[in-house]
């Protein structure tokens, strides 16, 4: 088994910032361009996907040593399918609203490339309490973009944030930007300014 | 162990695992989700018969009638789910009406999935700081004895039973009227005959 080097509170951090699913990484970009359009949205399925892949994480770990090799893919389908049906009928029963604010995306965690990705790269590989922890970074990484994603859209394209007015009332919202085209508007801005930010870090 | 007798095994009780939990959950949410749905459906009736104190349920032939009655006993509207398609995805409208289906009392759109800013217009405008409800508050007390139309670009009159259309979303603001028109041709036959 390999030997992690790195601290667990770095393993946590790696998910925020050097390893981030979405700015570093550019997983899980189906939900993150269609859910955004506003703050409350994007934290709902972040919230989402945190449930699903820490507990996901934590099974398929405790479980490494006995999932065979060739069964391992639908194994970890199954299980992670579980998990993202429990998040989606609890959200249905308790917060109808949002549920149906986020339609099909909540089953759709099932595909998610950063679910997968984690299980594949890390869970599989490595003791229970660093998958979880990994996972807590990875997930809490992606639910901080959207949140931002979200919170831009939204401020921009309707002039509040989680409903509440910002913007004077006087501010013409610029529809476009909460539209598909301003979603991917938006992704290729942050991870653009992620980028800038990192190159100018390495040249200090 | 048979190396084919693990891998069949271990999926087998992976998936039994799975199956237990789900079950355990629907049980549990299964009926909250049930009562969510009922009541986002008795708020809507009562939204689209305003003072209705009970409702009747009737199915005839595959329409539901709801017919809102007040605290006497009387008649004062009947309402119905009209569905069809919009621009880019299923149009579910509750329409309410008078007793004899002569004019549309109130409209809500139960679901839809349009483009985000142009065709959720019909059910929220954000962006008309007046009124974010004006293109659904356009059937109130609409005539419908002969079909809604849709014009564009000018003042629609009411007393010809014309809907103004939503700029940047003509066919979801047509959609809406073609689909409470052929609604109400059908169900009105069926209602007035069957139900009268």
């Amino acid at each position: 088994m390999a030997k992690s080097k790195i601290s667990v509170t770095q393993e946590f951090l790696k998910g925020l910032w050097n390893e981030n699913p979405i700015l570093r990484m550019v997983l899980g970009i189906c939900p993150t361009l269609a859910v955004t359009t506003s703050a409350i949205n994007g934290v709902t399925m972040g919230l989402a996907v945190i449930f699903t892949l820490v507990m996901s994480s934590f099974i398929i770990s405790l479980l490494r040593k006995l999932i065979p090799n060739e069964v391992r893919i639908a194994t970890f389908i199954i299980i992670i399918a579980t998990f993202v049906t429990v998040a989606d009928r609890v959200l249905a029963a308790f917060y109808p609203e949002m549920s149906k604010a986020l339609g099909p995306f909540v089953p759709l965690i099932v595909v998610n490339c950063i679910v997968f990705a984690r299980q594949e790269a890390f869970a599989s590989k490595n003791p229970v309490g660093r998958s979880v922890v990994d996972a807590l970074g990875m997930s809490v990484g992606f639910t901080l973009v959207l949140l931002v994603m979200g919170s831009l859209r939204e401020l921009i394209g309707n002039g509040t944030i989680f409903s509440h007015q910002i913007m004077p009332m006087s501010f013409q919202p610029w529809m476009a930007i909460a539209l598909q085209p301003g979603a991917f508007l938006t992704l290729g801005l942050l991870i653009g300014f992620a980028n800038w930010l990192n190159t100018k870090g390495k040249k200090k | 162990m048979n190396k084919s007798l693990k891998l069949v095994v271990v999926l087998t009780v992976t998936a039994l695992f799975s199956g237990i939990i789900l079950a355990v959950l629907n049980a549990y949410t299964a009926p909250r989700i049930e009562l969510n749905a009922n009541k986002t459906l008795s708020e809507a009736i009562g939204y689209v018969i305003p003072g209705q104190k009970t409702c009747d349920v009737k199915v005839i032939k595959d329409v539901t009638f709801y017919i809102g009655k007040d605290d006497k006993g009387q008649v004062i509207g009947v309402a119905f789910v009209a569905e069809g398609d919009g621009f880019q995805s299923r149009l579910r409208i509750l329409v309410g009406m008078d007793p004899e289906m002569t004019k549309i009392v109130q409209m809500k759109i139960l679901s839809q999935a349009e483009t985000p800013g142009l065709g959720t217009k019909i059910e929220n405008d954000p962006t008309n700081k007046t009124d974010a409800f004006w293109f659904l508050k356009q059937f109130v007390d609409l005539s419908a004895v002969s079909p809604i139309s849709v014009v564009k670009g000018q003042t629609a009159d009411k007393s010809k039973s014309q809907i103004q259309a939503i700029t940047g979303a003509t066919i979801s603001s047509r959609a809406v009227v073609d689909i409470v028109n052929a609604a109400i041709e059908k169900n009105r036959a069926l209602y007035l005959e069957k139900v009268k």
